[in-house]
């Protein structure tokens, strides 16, 4: 296409940054922290770059780059955008820049806080970029290097347990992860995802998987759903997902709902359905079931929380929740779905993954400034009347709040009316209880913001100092987006919606 | 590729040069030991850069030696003891190199030190099995004085039992070689000749050849359950010798059992196969767990030595060309890595803090106090890990791959051994470096030596090697899946089927 090789200087551009800061150890915070951030910004510029020649309406990927890599194995080095990772990278250009702006500041060894976040920043992009199951592996573990290190090094006291925690959880799925491709290798002969998904659409693939006969092709398809289903999380794999998120400083906590969390939904999106389109559909049922749990259950969890990072933590479990049952409503129909209602469904859940990332972040970086001005406290019951003290604060995080739950006119509603309009048509009864995670949410957000900012000033609360300019340069780019999208979702519908379409029209021929 | 014979008797002459040395000093004894390591890796790797990779074993010499038995000093090499070759000069330069500060009679140490490296090149490269023997015997004689003498805790108790497992292992595969030669006709020594003449052995006579030889070797590799002598015999070692025994001496051991007992007797492999990989996949689990449990920091390492070794025994016992070559990868790799992990436990840690203990490891803030072996281990772990980018991932996804055409069900079980390798070196790391929040600022003040030159070459020599070929695994691949397409190793990955 062109001869800049795009979508790798938009993986490598933030691990240079990163090995930058590693070598320059005399480097003093402040150019520290301007490297960090420019090195963070590339991406955005790059995404920038990227949305400009894209063209939505091509099929197939576009910026292609592939090259043989490791000949023994079959595998290459092959990068390739289409509208569901393009809608990521840009999700990750504005979230990952953010964070690093918004606490940068604030944290002690400023360097190595910003090479490990580059790191983290990279590893993200490309497991949203690589399309051959060995570099993409190789991000999507390397990912969990720099994290667990932000958390361990940076967390909260209960750091080092949810960090090995969360490690352990997810290398636990990746381990079988491996083995289920290390089995398609064994059958297919490729790791790259186009190969053996085109293999899968032809239905070679089930019957090369078919012949080991017995169980082992449901424990390859299980092998895979495990190592995504422990990531993303799906209900009852979160349990490492609230500490984890709770303990960790507040960038990374922006970074891990924001990014890393789409990093499993992805995976659904990518591998799993289109690899395992027969099995996926044998399974949705039950699996709609555990998305409901999430989707549920997480809502109803957030409620019960008094730990103001552990509520959000736990809504992200429940707004996650909703791309995941969107995706095996429309997998559970197989061909006989409405098109109409297929379409919306898939379209909520990559909307929703982007409107989660910006809602989240936003909350997320809320809570930490509650905390940071309250010398480490966020429970519930330590504030009181923050609106009088802070007008600003509370406005954003009112906006982010309201863009969380769903309210028209902000981003949320678009991907959560998208999820159940599309839900209603497949799966009428599910989307019915679905909607109980809906009033579930509305009570906790409501409740968090009826405790913390009204009333007379209490707690924490007293005396609370609002917004300074750093803050509000960090939170205003994302509720500008959170109105923008909320009133013009086309800007991003229409970089997905051929390719969308184009999924609905393979599943009902 | 000739000169790869040299690396034997330049072992044996730096051997017998660094004693000499070491007479007049202890500097000289060093810079005579790294110029033999040195050497040792560059005629290795001088070696491999105009090796053609082909089916089969490439001669180098091949002369009479013990005429009236039908020995001969036949050494040859194909891409399988090309990729060890090197591992043994890349683990013999970094040892010397985490040896630096060895001041308490140097010379002998070198000596010894280089007569167990010139033993191990000689084992790699013999085509004779008599030959492969004599040098077999070389490598482990050494190991005891290695340990009695510059050892730790409970040197001479580490010492006794790794050599007396390791002779015992030698008699089984003595007994084996002697039954096959006699039962072959008692005219050649030349493992070709012998794995010729097995097929007309009788059934009874293969099986039984086949299980004294695989044990034997499989004893020094580490084998659930003759593996007990490896963890204390670690932990007894001075770091040098700890770094060969899981680099290279444990190497030997799986060396033998696939070049030896399986090329030999196709039919005993066949039989034996299911048996050699349960007691393999219990090695990755059981020793997994039992590191995941320990006290003594290089007790972990020692017991994830086990482990991993599971993973080069149970692509053997797959026996197809994918896991084999996963096998030799998985060799190469856990050489570098284990070498590595004994280097920063055994020098950077242990002998500055004096503790292994990881109660007093957990009181010392030890990321701040020595950063550079903090990053270290935590990179070396990552590789230990099974993590992608490092060279212990290509090695086990091919294991992966290969086990699972052979049976699924033990790719399964093995998978789970990822887990829990990944349990125990996240403990490793959280506890023994960061065991001591950063905000603490009551830990006593300690200061420790700087980590020196020496060991940051070491260091950065081995990190180099894993990362290297995680990222390009080729690099070894293309050696070894040729070799594996010889007609005598064929046979053997085919039940003894040409």
């Amino acid at each position: 296409m062109n001869s800049l090789p795009l979508l790798s200087l938009l993986v490598f551009t933030p691990w240079l940054g990163a090995l930058v800061l590693a070598l320059l150890p005399r480097l003093g915070g402040g150019p520290a922290r301007t490297l960090a951030l420019l090195f963070s910004l590339s991406t955005l510029a790059l995404g920038a770059v990227a949305l400009g020649s894209f063209d939505p309406a091509a099929p197939g990927l576009q910026f292609v780059e592939k090259r043989a890599w490791i000949a023994a194995l079959g595998v290459s080095y092959h990068l390739g955008l289409d509208g569901l990772n393009l809608v990521l990278v840009l999700l990750t250009g504005l979230v990952a820049p953010a964070a690093l702006f918004g606490t940068i500041g604030s944290v002690t060894r400023p360097a190595l806080y910003g090479a490990l976040f580059l790191v983290l920043q990279g590893a993200a992009l490309g497991v949203f970029l690589f399309l051959d199951f060995f570099p993409w592996f190789v991000c999507w573990e390397l990912s969990l290097v720099p994290a667990f290190f932000l958390l361990k090094l940076w967390g909260g006291p209960g750091a080092a347990r949810a960090a090995y925690q969360f490690v352990i959880y997810t290398i636990g799925g990746s381990a079988f992860m491996l083995l289920g491709f290390a089995a398609l290798y064994a059958a297919a002969g490729t790791f790259d995802f186009v190969q053996l998904a085109a293999l899968a659409r032809e239905g070679a693939l089930a019957g090369k998987l078919a012949a080991l006969g017995g169980v082992w092709p449901q424990v390859i398809f299980y092998g895979v759903l495990l190592g995504l289903a422990v990531k993303v999380p799906l209900w009852p794999f979160h349990t490492w997902l609230p500490p984890a998120y709770a303990e960790a400083p507040t960038g990374a906590s922006m970074f891990l709902t924001g990014v890393m969390s789409k990093m499993g939904v992805y995976g659904f999106l990518r591998i799993l359905w289109p690899l395992f389109p027969a099995d996926l559909q044998t399974a949705a049922p039950w699996l709609l079931w555990l998305a409901l749990g999430g989707v549920v259950l997480g809502a109803y969890a957030a409620l019960r929380q008094t730990d103001l990072k552990r509520m959000v933590a736990y809504s992200s479990v429940n707004h996650l929740s909703y791309c995941l049952l969107a995706l095996f409503a429309v997998s559970s129909c197989g061909s006989e779905l409405a098109r109409d209602a297929s379409v919306a469904a898939l379209s909520g859940t990559i909307l929703q993954m982007f409107n989660h990332g910006l809602s989240a972040a936003a909350l997320f970086y809320c809570v930490g400034i509650l905390e940071s001005r309250s010398g480490g406290r966020r429970g519930l019951g330590d504030f009181g009347g923050v609106r009088t003290a802070a007008p600003v604060f509370a406005g954003f995080c009112g906006i982010a709040m309201f863009s969380s739950l769903g309210l028209p006119g902000l981003n949320g509603f678009v991907g959560e009316f998208l999820i159940f309009r599309g839900v209603f048509g497949l799966q009428p009864v599910l989307a019915a209880v679905a909607t109980l995670g809906l009033l579930a949410t509305a009570l906790f957000l409501l409740t968090f913001w009826q405790r913390v900012f009204h009333g007379p000033a209490a707690g924490a609360g007293v005396g609370f100092r609002d917004l300074g300019a750093g803050e509000t340069a960090t939170l205003l780019p994302l509720l500008v987006l959170m109105f923008v999208l909320g009133l013009m979702p086309q800007l991003l519908i229409r970089l997905f919606n051929p390719l969308v379409a184009s999924w609905a029209a393979h599943l009902s021929p | 590729m000739n000169a790869l014979p040299w690396t034997i008797y330049v072992s044996f002459a730096g051997a017998l040069l660094a004693l000499a040395a070491g007479q007049r000093s202890a500097s000289a004894a060093r810079v005579v030991g790294l110029l033999t390591a040195l050497t040792g890796l560059g005629l290795a790797l001088g070696a491999a850069a105009d090796f053609t990779p082909a089916a089969g074993l490439q001669t180098l010499v091949n002369a009479p030696w013990i005429p009236e038995l039908g020995v001969r000093y036949h050494l040859a090499a194909d891409g399988i003891s090309l990729t060890l070759v090197v591992l043994t000069g890349l683990a013999a330069t970094a040892g010397v190199l985490f040896s630096w500060n060895i001041g308490e009679r140097t010379g002998e140490f070198f000596a010894l030190y280089f007569a167990l490296i010139g033993g191990v090149y000689g084992v790699f490269l013999s085509a004779d099995a008599f030959a492969f023997f004599v040098f077999y015997e070389i490598a482990i004689v050494p190991k005891y004085f290695l340990i009695a003498n510059w050892g730790s805790t409970n040197r001479e108790y580490g010492a006794m039992k790794l050599v007396l497992y390791s002779f015992a292992g030698s008699a089984l595969v003595l007994a084996g070689l002697l039954w096959a030669h006699g039962a072959a006709g008692g005219d050649s020594f030349a493992l070709a000749d012998l794995a010729a003449a097995a097929p007309n052995f009788t059934r009874f006579e293969q099986l039984g050849m086949f299980a004294l030889l695989f044990t034997g070797f499989a004893v020094l590799a580490g084998m659930f359950p003759f593996h007990t002598w490896a963890p204390t015999g670690h932990v007894a070692a001075p770091t040098a010798a700890s770094m060969l025994l899981a680099g290279v001496v444990m190497k030997l051991g799986a060396y033998g059992c696939l070049r030896v007992a399986m090329v030999t007797f196709p039919a005993g492999l066949a039989y034996f196969a299911p048996v050699i990989a349960w007691l393999a996949i219990i090695g990755i689990l059981y020793a997994g767990f039992v590191a995941l449990v320990q006290d003594d920091f290089k007790f972990v390492i020692g017991y994830s030595s086990v482990s991993h070794m599971g993973f080069v025994l149970l692509g053997l016992a797959a026996a197809n060309a994918t896991a084999v070559a996963g096998a030799v990868l998985q060799m190469f790799s856990h050489g570098v890595i284990a070498g590595l992990l004994f280097a920063v436990v055994g020098r950077m840690v242990y002998e500055r803090t004096h503790t292994r203990k990881m109660d007093d490891l957990r009181a010392l803030p030890l990321h701040r106090l020595l950063p550079f072996a903090a990053v270290v281990f935590v990179l070396a772990g990552l590789a230990s890990m099974g993590l992608p980018g490092f060279s212990g991932f290509p090695a086990e996804l091919t294991i992966l791959i290969g086990t699972w055409k052979t049976s699924p069900l033990w790719a399964l079980v093995a998978a789970s051994g990822v887990l829990v390798a990944a349990a125990f070196t996240l403990r490793a790391i959280q506890v023994s470096f960061f065991g001591q929040n950063e905000t603490a600022k009551d830990a006593p003040d300690h200061h420790y030596e700087p980590i020196t030159w020496p060991e940051k070459a070491g260091a950065v020599l081995l990190l180099a090697a894993t990362v290297y070929v995680g990222l390009n695994p080729d690099a070894l691949l293309r050696w070894i899946t040729p070799a594996l397409e010889s007609p005598l190793l064929r046979a053997a990955l085919n039940g003894g089927a040409p």
